[in-house]
């Protein structure tokens, strides 16, 4: 550690590369928290996305006709308003309306509370309209062998309709996930100390925009990289000879 | 390269060819000739190299050994004029593959306008009577979509012959059609060969194979079986193996 | 995605295709009720008892405040086209989409031929180029462009200003370029390899068989995908607000703390998102019908 350290202090006097976060206690213990903000809110908001994708879809093929509607207006409406607009949306509109509805002074919630909902209802928004296709590219001959067999609805939708829906839906899944990931950055805007925002403190303080711009930019790729290696490990590991693509 | 060939020596010449896909060795040394306006038939069952062997013959899949002469110049060499080889054989397809965004007409029209760079107008009226000779007279403007396996074929065929070849190569044309389209395409193949053109199919229509070829090669695993004039071929074959396949095709 | 039946041939039961996004039912009804007599009606009913409502709440608690409506198209100009006599608004948002989509289109398609190449460098490069693009934060790349990049460029003696939204649309073409270099690379790879056998066949070069036999049967599979990521290149423009663009987001928060009250925050942000939805959604069910056009004619 000492000598990584010494190593960049002399990277900084020989050529002016300022990686203060190798050297600087403070500017390191900062930035590695602004990574693990950026993780931690990537993965709630996956976890979250996905319980309303789940609760979207079994909604959107419900016997009644406004529920279905409603469930179309909410995705049309999250995928054709930018997320940008969402998150300030939450924040700032529905943050103050609520809080002057509840008589509670300063908001409701925090930043990283309004972001978790808006970004997962955003990322959900599509999850539904993925789950959704995918049950439905389950073919009913299937259902009716099962049902031939005597299965009960349970059984058909837990050892038939989802684990053939899960196959034909998670790589579609996981590009959405990896996107939503991405998106976390705009959580920025709201002053969530995630990395983007961290390393904008970190320049502004340190006046080394160019070695922080970068070192942001390799932490997201090593990130997105890690997760798409993992869901492409996932997506093999699944696979059913003959099935699917 | 000067070409010494003459209409007296093999239009098509194999020697020792040997081909493999990876470890998998598809072709183990085969030796036959061709003469010009010769018609053969290759049989033998599935996965016995004879697809391979077809395409071998204009550079489609290369060969690690072995030698491939048509008309006298050798396939086999970095050097190859595939562009020349090219022109000089024609090849029709299992699946067709007519380019599904041209019509009939423009499918025959496009090789001799884009890669012989003949005029268009010239080019329209030898397409024409090709598409006449295959029988298809009224489906110029015909998307290949809207034809039956059949047509399509047909339409394969006069494409192919668009560019004047001296070989034509049938890679099993029949297999991917229904039974009764089948006789429109074997007819168009008889024709061509009543009218002296060099043809070498890969076919399992026997019959037509009987009919038709002036010489049959049996192929099993690499390896060229039995060959002969049809009808000794199939009259008389001597190998166990031919007679076993010869005894569940018949 | 292939659908099995057609390699297999029986009438086995086999998947469905898989169609994310697919109309179905819900959103041939949605589009219904946007087009319907009844929906207009009930439209024009809303905005009418609205407007009753606003006013006689703003007579009520104070005479001379204005209505939320008054609000909305007293600042629909500035959020609309910017400050008089200066670019930006929702109409700069459109712009940016604009010229971002042809930039990332045409560099897209060379980088996606570059990822199909035989020559096995220009492969290698063009694939690290297009995931580095495809998988980095659109505002991370904001940053970085926005803030490396140069503010003038020096050609000769004339100095020419670089302005913000000019590098911020280079910044988004970046991400549309990966994404678009996708999409050719699928494309030319879901075309059956007998359409390349023929045409080499047929003695056609590398690059006559891409251009004239490739290429043109690509073109229906890659708008439905390539107008997908229209829209979502529309949806990150505000993005550009954040860096100081003054787009129609910025312009928004302006009029806002202009206005300095709470009660107008939900209506003035649900006035812009209505602009985009407005603007968007159209494209979006455009896009679907052409992707079931698509798989009908598949």
């Amino acid at each position: 550690m000492e000598t990584v350290a010494e190593w960049f202090l002399w990277l900084k006097e020989a050529h002016g590369i300022k990686l203060t976060i190798f050297y600087d206690e403070l500017d390191r213990t900062r930035f590695l928290s602004g990574v693990w903000t950026t993780i931690h809110l990537s993965f709630v908001c996956v976890l979250a996305s996905i319980v309303i994708g789940m609760a979207g879809a079994w909604l959107q093929m419900s016997p009644v006709v406004w529920v279905r509607r409603v469930m179309s207006g909410y995705i049309a409406f999250f995928r054709n308003t930018p997320p940008l607009v969402q998150l300030y949306f939450f924040y700032f509109a529905v943050d103050s309306a609520l809080s002057g509805m509840l008589g509670i002074r300063g908001g409701i919630m925090s930043s990283y509370g309004w972001a978790v909902i808006a970004l997962s209802f955003f990322a959900g928004a599509f999850n539904t309209e993925i789950f959704r296709a995918g049950i439905e590219s389950v073919p009913k001959s299937t259902i009716e062998g099962a049902q031939s067999l005597g299965y009960s609805r349970f059984q058909i939708y837990r050892y038939i309709t989802f684990p053939l829906a899960y196959r034909v839906c998670l790589p579609s899944l996981n590009n959405n996930l990896i996107n939503l990931v991405k998106t976390t950055t705009v959580a920025y805007a709201i002053a969530v100390p995630e990395t983007l925002y961290i390393s904008n403190q970190i320049w502004s303080d340190e006046y080394n925009v160019p070695e922080m711009m970068n070192v942001v930019w390799i932490v997201y790729l090593v990130l997105v990289g890690i997760l798409v290696w993992l869901m492409h490990r996932w997506e093999k590991a699944i696979r059913v000879p003959g099935f699917g693509q | 390269m000067t070409s010494t060939w003459t209409p007296d020596e093999p239009i098509v010449s194999l020697k020792d060819v040997h081909k493999s896909f990876g470890d998998l060795e598809v072709l183990k040394g085969v030796s036959f000739d061709v003469m010009k306006g010769e018609v053969i038939c290759i049989i033998g069952p599935s996965g016995s190299g004879k697809s391979t062997l077809i395409r071998c013959i204009n550079a489609l899949n290369d060969i690690q050994a072995g030698s491939i002469k048509v008309e006298g110049q050798e396939v086999n060499t970095p050097h190859l004029d595939k562009l020349a080889l090219r022109k000089k054989v024609g090849m029709v397809f299992q699946q067709y593959n007519l380019f599904p965004h041209k019509t009939a007409i423009e499918n025959v029209m496009m090789a001799p306008v884009l890669v012989l760079k003949q005029s268009p107008e010239e080019v329209e009226v030898h397409a024409r009577s090709l598409i006449k000779k295959v029988r298809l007279e009224g489906k110029e403007d015909a998307y290949p979509g809207e034809l039956s396996g059949g047509q399509q074929q047909r339409v394969a065929i006069a494409r192919s012959l668009a560019m004047n070849p001296d070989i034509m190569l049938f890679d099993e044309v029949t297999a991917a059609l229904d039974p009764e389209t089948v006789k429109e395409v074997l007819v168009t193949i008889k024709d061509l060969a009543a009218e002296g053109m060099t043809c070498m199919l890969v076919t399992h229509e026997m019959g037509f194979a009987n009919e038709i070829a002036d010489h049959i090669y049996f192929t099993d695993r690499g390896v060229i079986v039995e060959h002969g004039p049809p009808a000794t071929f199939f009259k008389r074959a001597k190998d166990p193996r031919t007679r076993e396949f010869l005894s569940q095709i018949l | 995605m292939k659908h099995l039946s057609g390699s297999t041939g029986t009438d086995l039961p086999v998947m469905l295709p898989f169609r994310p996004g697919a109309a179905t039912w819900d959103a041939r009804d949605w589009a219904g009720i946007a087009t319907s007599k009844r929906f207009g009606l009930a439209l024009a009913l809303v905005l009418i008892s609205w407007i009753l409502v606003d006013s006689a709440y703003a007579q009520m608690v104070g005479g001379k405040s204005q209505t939320v409506w008054e609000t909305l198209v007293k600042w629909t100009p500035l959020m609309m086209f910017g400050p008089q006599g200066q670019f930006g608004g929702f109409i700069l948002n459109i712009v940016v989409s604009f010229i971002a989509m042809a930039l990332g289109t045409f560099m897209g398609l060379w980088m996606g031929l570059g990822q199909v190449s035989t020559n096995r460098f220009i492969k290698r490069a063009c694939w690290i180029v297009t995931q580095l693009f495809r998988n980095s934060p659109w505002l991370v790349l904001l940053f970085y462009f926005m803030l490396l990049l140069p503010f003038y460029i020096n050609i000769g003696d004339t100095r020419i200003e670089v302005s913000g939204w000019a590098k911020a649309t280079f910044a988004l073409s970046l991400p549309i370029m990966a994404n678009v270099s996708e999409i050719v690379r699928g494309a030319v790879g879901s075309i059956p390899t007998g359409q390349w056998e023929s045409a080499e066949s047929l003695a056609f070069s590398r690059t006559q068989t891409m251009w004239r036999i490739i290429l043109p049967q690509c073109i229906k599979r890659m708008v439905p995908p390539w107008m997908n990521w229209y829209c979502i290149l529309t949806m990150s423009t505000p993005l550009i607000s954040i860096l100081g663009v003054a787009d129609g987001m910025t312009l928004t928060q302006d009029a806002l703390a202009a206005e300095g009250r709470s009660e107008y925050l939900i209506p003035m942000y649900l006035w812009l998102m209505s602009w985009f939805f407005i603007y968007s959604y159209p494209i979006a069910l455009w896009t679907r019908k052409l992707e079931n056009r698509f798989a009908v004619n598949q």
